[in-house]
């Protein structure tokens, strides 16, 4: 279980990801697309460098719930699929580590197509 | 000539003065404050379902892989609902950033497009977002593997 400090620490450093973001939205008019590739390039660095895995021990869901976070499982199923099976992991790592949450954007969404209609943007 | 051009730049003026007076002006410690709060809220609620998941006995991936999959089911839900966009629209930054923003940006594009066909409008733009950040993510992290192998096959790591 989680106690409280794993709350805290979620939240603030959850919070502080995205109040830095906003600063890279409001004075640079990057895309909301571009930052997301750019979350998750960036996650992948910081986690090969090995900043991540520490900070992801500390922050809990701070560090995992942002798009950081997917580069980071990126990057760690890359490395293990790599000690597992070498050269050949290189092209089976990065898909296996986000296999479950690609699988559930893409699935959840294609059924939200068919039960929700597009709303008239306000 | 010249009373037309005097003209046209009246006219241009009158219109950057009118984009100037429509352009929200936002407040940037504002926004970040928003988005702190939003953000923050998302990973909180993130840290809940892991606690939960961690509490019935699984282990940290797997309670890991649970909790982005219960976010992205919301994530999609308030997306069909029409509640996301107002979450993200009230939080910038904060609705964006966690995994729920990447799922939003997904589902928005399936519901939008259904009506274009199921190959070529649902099959095709619910890649939009999705496209570019996998294909990143995967060159990035493929890129970075390459280096790791090296330094493997070297013995530096």
């Amino acid at each position: 279980m989680s106690g409280i400090m794993d709350y805290i620490n979620a939240f603030w450093v959850g919070g502080l990801i995205c109040a830095l973001v906003q600063i890279l939205l409001d004075r640079t008019k990057l895309m909301p697309g571009r930052v997301m590739v750019l979350l998750v390039c960036t996650g992948a660095v910081l986690s090969a460098l090995g900043i991540y895995q520490p900070f992801a021990d500390f922050a809990g869901a701070g560090a995992s719930v942002p798009l950081l976070g997917f580069g980071h499982l990126l990057f760690k199923g890359m490395r293990e699929a790599i000690d597992e099976n070498g050269v050949i992991g290189l092209f089976m790592g990065g898909f296996t580590a986000c296999a479950a949450g690609v699988s559930a954007a893409l699935i959840f969404s294609y059924l939200a197509s068919w039960i929700f209609r597009p709303k008239m943007k306000e | 000539m010249n009373a037309v051009s005097q003209k046209q730049k009246r006219k241009q003026k009158a219109y950057s003065d009118y984009v100037k007076q429509i352009t929200p002006t936002h407040s940037l410690p504002l926004n970040m404050l928003r988005a702190f709060v939003t953000g923050g809220g998302i990973c909180v609620l993130g840290q809940l379902i892991l606690g939960v998941a961690r509490g019935r006995g699984l282990d940290t991936d797997t309670a890991g892989t649970w909790c982005s999959v219960i976010l992205i089911f919301l994530s999609v839900l308030l997306t069909g609902l029409n509640i996301y966009p107002k979450i993200g629209q009230f939080g910038g930054a904060g609705g964006l950033v966690p995994i729920t923003g990447f799922a939003n940006s997904v589902a928005a594009s399936a519901i939008e497009f259904r009506a274009e066909g199921q190959v070529f409008g649902i099959g095709c733009k619910i890649f939009t977002i999705a496209g570019p950040v996998i294909l990143y993510g995967i060159l990035s992290s493929w890129i970075l593997g390459i280096i790791y192998y090296i330094l493997k096959l070297t013995g530096v790591m």
